[in-house]
């Protein structure tokens, strides 16, 4: 089965749903595993990268979990391939890159996936919609004790796991969410609570993880520091901080519509109508505009539409999701056209944003600033 | 103050990360701060930049400057500066001084807890067990209790031989 087969549809996913999915998108709990006695990837030799991959691809695709799993070696995939996976936010850019000697195995919900010689030998992750860090955590953890009966990890009592880079030793744990938070990015709060998570030894990162830029006002949200602090400890202390961010994005939005009711107006009714009438847009230009969408979706303000659609559209309207629907290869200035016609259909249904939120009818107009 | 990645040019962006009760600065001119991606507050950690600062410098003082290879792996000092990731588990003990201080300016401690694999937490569990039936043997002799002594000597070799026999599978 090729793996175009096996994805489940972005409808289809975008339409699942968690506790806070209105701020939080997804929760993900990461950990990195490498075998006992093997030079980690980026140092190993092909023949040695082989050999480990030749030990873990089968051990992972036999775990009861990964019944009816995708698995492939990733020079069996195609860059678009990958690139769509990426998109999916189901491996890693960096793992995108990887050729003959690295492998990827993904369970049949796409709830749990492992990419084999990345920067670890093994790096599992377990994925949720909205705000379920625990139940990541519980289920990745049951994964790792299976397959821990079937290979030898690199584990030293005092350090705990060993990890090719010396930010992941310890627990090896990565525990993130991926927040929408546009009403702290309209207030201009965000860089002060970015500032204050990292205070607290937490990244806040784009989009795609390390090094990418916040498209959309998405922001991933994580823990830094993996040594010393047990696992547990460490998602207790992540969820005590993402509830504090929620709380500031509901009120940024509230206040929001109480003190600047045209500002939050005008940015989702502009949004509504380049996306629905234009006919060029480049993929960073739609995620900003979607953005609104969404926002606009959480007030009411779109009676019609479900959040599942903009969510879906996130997802399509991204470059190798669009190359993918199309046989010739596309220029950057193809993709933009061939995404304003997708949008225009998709959004020919969708009625021009209200007035107002329901119950707020009647908005007045922004007050003026206090200073 | 120069930049200290470069060392080149005059430092004009002052970084400081407070986190718990650690804190960590780092200055830098406006040419590496661009380069390291500091001016994108999104896709900024100072962990990241850190590591391939002070890493290989802890490690060169603490090897005294000259080129340490790791036995198993055949990675070096050069390596890591270069890479910023290590060649093997092994490295670890190979580079363990200089690795330290990189490990606690890095972490919340320096030493694990959490997760250990099941197969060594039953290890551990029965190297403890012994340790201190073996204190408890010591107290009963001592106390010239040698029912007790008796019952502690018997318990000690079932927990040895359970030992020996999880290391020997």
């Amino acid at each position: 089965m090729n793996i175009h087969e096996f994805l489940i549809t972005p409808a289809e996913t975008s339409r699942r749903d968690g506790p806070h999915s209105k701020i939080v998108m997804s929760s993900r709990v990461r950990l990195a595993r490498n075998l006992k006695g093997v030079a980690f990837p980026g140092w190993a030799k092909k023949a040695e990268r082989i050999r480990a991959l030749e030990i873990l691809r089968p051990a992972v695709e036999q775990l009861p979990s990964m019944k009816n799993s995708f698995s492939e070696s990733m020079d069996n995939l195609t860059a678009l391939d990958k690139q769509i996976l990426v998109e999916r936010h189901l491996i890693s850019r960096e793992h995108a890159a990887k050729n003959a000697g690295s492998g990827l195995v993904i369970n049949k919900e796409e709830s749990l996936c492992v990419m084999i010689n990345e920067e670890d030998h093994l790096r599992m992750q377990a994925l949720r919609p909205g705000l379920q860090l625990k139940q990541a955590w519980a289920v990745l953890d049951q994964f790792d004790s299976a397959l821990e009966k079937k290979v030898e990890y690199a584990f030293d009592p005092s350090l705990g796991y060993l990890t090719a880079c010396p930010t992941n030793l310890g627990t090896g744990i990565r525990v993130s969410a991926m927040l929408h938070l546009p009403g702290l990015v309209l207030s201009e709060q965000i860089n002060q609570i970015i500032s204050a998570v990292n205070k607290l030894g937490l990244a806040v990162r784009g989009l795609y993880g390390e090094g990418t830029e916040a498209l959309g006002n998405v922001f991933q949200v994580s823990n830094q520091m993996t040594l010393g602090e047990a696992e547990p400890d460490i998602v207790e202390r992540l969820n005590k901080v993402l509830a504090q961010i929620i709380e500031h994005e509901e009120n940024a939005r509230g206040s929001l519509l109480e003190k600047k009711p045209k500002t939050v107006l005008n940015q989702i009714g502009r949004a509504y109508g380049i996306l629905a009438n234009s006919h060029s847009i480049s993929s960073k230009e739609t995620m900003n505009l979607l953005s609104f969408m969404r926002l606009g979706t959480d007030l009411g303000l779109f009676p019609d539409v479900q959040r599942g659609l903009v969510d879906e559209l996130f997802v399509i309207t991204q470059p190798a999701h669009l190359q993918k629907q199309f046989s010739e290869k596309l220029g950057a200035d193809e993709r933009d056209l061939l995404r304003a016609d997708m949008l225009r259909d998709r959004l020919r249904n969708v009625s021009r944003p209200l007035n107002a939120p329901p119950g707020l009818e009647g908005t007045k107009l922004d007050k003026p600033s206090e200073e | 103050m120069l930049c200290c990645v470069c060392k080149e040019k005059e430092a004009t962006v002052h970084l400081t990360q407070i986190a718990g009760d650690k804190m960590q600065k780092v200055d830098l001119c406006e040419e590496c701060a661009k380069q390291k991606g500091v001016n994108d507050p999104a896709g900024f950690s100072l962990a990241d930049l850190l590591l391939g600062l002070g890493a290989s410098q802890e490690m060169e003082n603490a090897s005294g400057g000259s080129e340490v290879k790791c036995p198993a792996c055949g990675f070096t000092q050069a390596d890591f500066k270069k890479a910023g990731r290590l060649g093997c588990s092994q490295c670890y003990q190979t580079f363990a001084e200089g690795l330290e201080q990189l490990l606690k300016s890095m972490h919340k401690g320096t030493r694990h807890k959490g997760k250990v694999p099941a197969a060594l937490r039953e290890t551990q569990d029965l190297a403890e067990r012994l340790k201190s039936l073996q204190k408890k043997l010591e107290k009963a002799v001592n106390d010239e209790n040698f029912e007790q002594a008796a019952q502690c000597r018997d318990e000690i070799k079932v927990t040895k031989d359970k030992l020996s026999s999880i290391s020997a599978s």
